[in-house]
């Protein structure tokens, strides 16, 4: 158990939450999930994430944003990949990642649905699959 | 101040004594509008056509007073130079003779109202007058217009939202049953192939809802009104949630006295009925209660459906009004629902000259009553 990578996978939709934690799990993770940000804030007590897997729009809009900010300066190495449906779905193009100011604390941007090998993919490169 | 607008207007005339008229008698001119806003107008001039086109170019005006005999290009040139850039203003066709043939080039070319020469400074009055008002009254509709576009587009976004939610849940479900991933486990595929299901219906229910809420608002559905058995609509509903009730312990009460019967469609009654004790049975606590209460008065019939259920903070109560809204918190996550219903009952009420009113307190539960009146006007 204490060689697993832990991931901490946050999201709204119950399904979406499901689908990850079956997927990390089955690929030899050990998995944390919360259904939103005050959920996940309480977990990262006392659990150290070495992946987050992070929904965009939760209860509040920007919590996403808020909750990979606070987790990037709690724990400055963890992989933080963000999910979201926003793009093409309101019209409105998710900004392109300037993190000149460090307000996008993610490493990477994925467009719902995504796959596991998407995911997987990202960690690999970044030494973290 | 904050009610009166200003009007550009410009007086294009080789005349320099009906440029200066025209100046005197507007410049220190109000009119009041019907709904109380003030309009005074800044004049500018052109001495020909060419000078109006390039100060046209520069900045259209709101009313441009043009007169048709000119040296270099006429008055009916301006005109159909300002047709063809579609700009938004009033023109005015001053004219010494009333020729009929001028009179139609110019109306076919836009002009809204003409001013044989000579006018007295009453008759420019009355046709400025005219013409603001004409304007305003445009720009109104064409504002109005422009935001009813903007809430059809954010309705179609969220609708768009709302309809991706689910169809992303069920393609993940999908990757993983083709993958095999964790299908060993006999319950895990049980619990993919049933979210996927339940998503499936989620999805179903709110094209429903859909079309009922866009056949109400088109005023397309055929509406039969018939002296209906509010209390039959009622059972019949309440019939049709009972699997789901009794699955989760929910008894739902019926209190009504004696016969009620409403001049009504018996397929909108059922749309209420049906919405009210859905939520209620959804919102609910295991083992709680439905109560369906009928009453009549002499003016109306009062239904209201109270539930036992995990309730509203006042909040939330206010924020539920909108379309597509749900209340998304820790107890209703794992709840399906459309985000139309109320909007759709509400709808039907007001046919009836009715309304949806709520109240709620949290874990305590939630008391919707729709208002029904039995004679419309």
């Amino acid at each position: 158990m204490a060689d697993k990578r832990q991931v901490l996978i946050v999201d709204d939709d119950p399904d979406f939450l499901e689908q990850m934690d079956m997927m990390f799990q089955a690929g030899g993770y050990a998995t944390r999930t919360a259904p939103g940000r005050k959920q996940a804030e309480e977990i990262l007590q006392g659990f150290t994430p070495e992946i987050a897997v992070i929904d965009l729009m939760m209860e509040n809009d920007d919590d996403g944003f808020i909750l990979a900010y606070r987790l990037k300066r709690k724990f400055p190495e963890c992989a933080v990949l963000m999910v979201t449906n926003v793009t093409g779905e309101t019209g409105l193009e998710f900004p392109r990642i300037d993190d000149s100011a460090g307000w996008i604390s993610a490493d990477a941007v994925f467009s719902k649905p995504v796959r596991f090998e998407q995911l997987k993919e990202q960690l690999r490169k970044m030494g973290k699959a | 101040m904050e009610n009166e607008k200003r009007l550009k207007l410009l007086i294009v005339d080789d005349e320099e004594g009906m440029r200066m008229g025209v100046k005197r008698a507007l410049r220190n001119h109000r009119i009041e509008m019907e709904d109380g806003t003030k309009v005074a107008f800044d004049v500018v001039e052109a001495s020909s056509g060419e000078e109006a086109v390039s100060m046209m170019e520069q900045e259209p005006p709101d009313i441009v007073l043009l007169d048709n005999k000119m040296g270099g290009i006429s008055g009916i040139d301006v005109l159909t130079w300002i047709n063809e850039r579609d700009l938004d203003l009033m023109a005015i066709m001053i004219t010494a003779y009333a020729s009929i043939e001028t009179a139609i080039t110019a109306t076919k070319q836009g002009a809204y109202d003409f001013l044989p020469k000579p006018f007295t400074p009453a008759e420019l009055k009355v046709s400025v007058r005219q013409a603001s008002e004409h304007l305003l009254a445009l720009r109104q509709t064409r504002a109005l217009e422009e935001e009813k576009r903007r809430v059809r587009f954010q309705f179609i976004s969220v609708l768009a939202h709302e309809l991706k939610a689910p169809l992303g849940a069920i393609e993940g479900y999908l990757y993983l049953l083709r993958d095999g991933t964790g299908m060993d486990d006999p319950k895990v595929y049980e619990r993919v192939v049933e979210r996927s299901l339940v998503r499936l219906s989620g999805m179903r229910k709110l094209i429903y809802d859909l079309l009922d809420l866009t056949r109400l608002e088109s005023g397309q559905k055929k509406r039969e009104l018939a002296p209906t058995s509010v209390i039959e609509a009622a059972r019949t509903a309440i019939e049709t949630m009972t699997p789901d009730a009794d699955a989760r312990g929910i008894v739902i009460d019926l209190e009504a006295e004696g016969e009620i019967t409403l001049e009504a469609d018996r397929g909108e009654l059922e749309i209420i009925f049906n919405n009210l004790i859905s939520n209620a049975v959804k919102y609910n606590r295991d083992n709680g209660r439905v109560t369906v209460r009928l009453e009549e008065t002499s003016e109306e019939v009062r239904i209201a459906v109270a539930d036992t259920g995990i309730g509203m903070t006042p909040e939330e109560v206010e924020k539920l009004f909108g379309e597509f809204v749900r209340i998304k918190n820790d107890r209703t996550r794992n709840i399906l629902g459309s985000g139309l219903g109320l909007s759709i009952m509400r709808k039907i009420a007001s046919l009836y000259g009715g309304e949806v009113s709520v109240e709620s307190a949290p874990d305590q539960g939630t008391t919707f009553t729709v208002i029904l009146k039995k004679t419309l006007e």
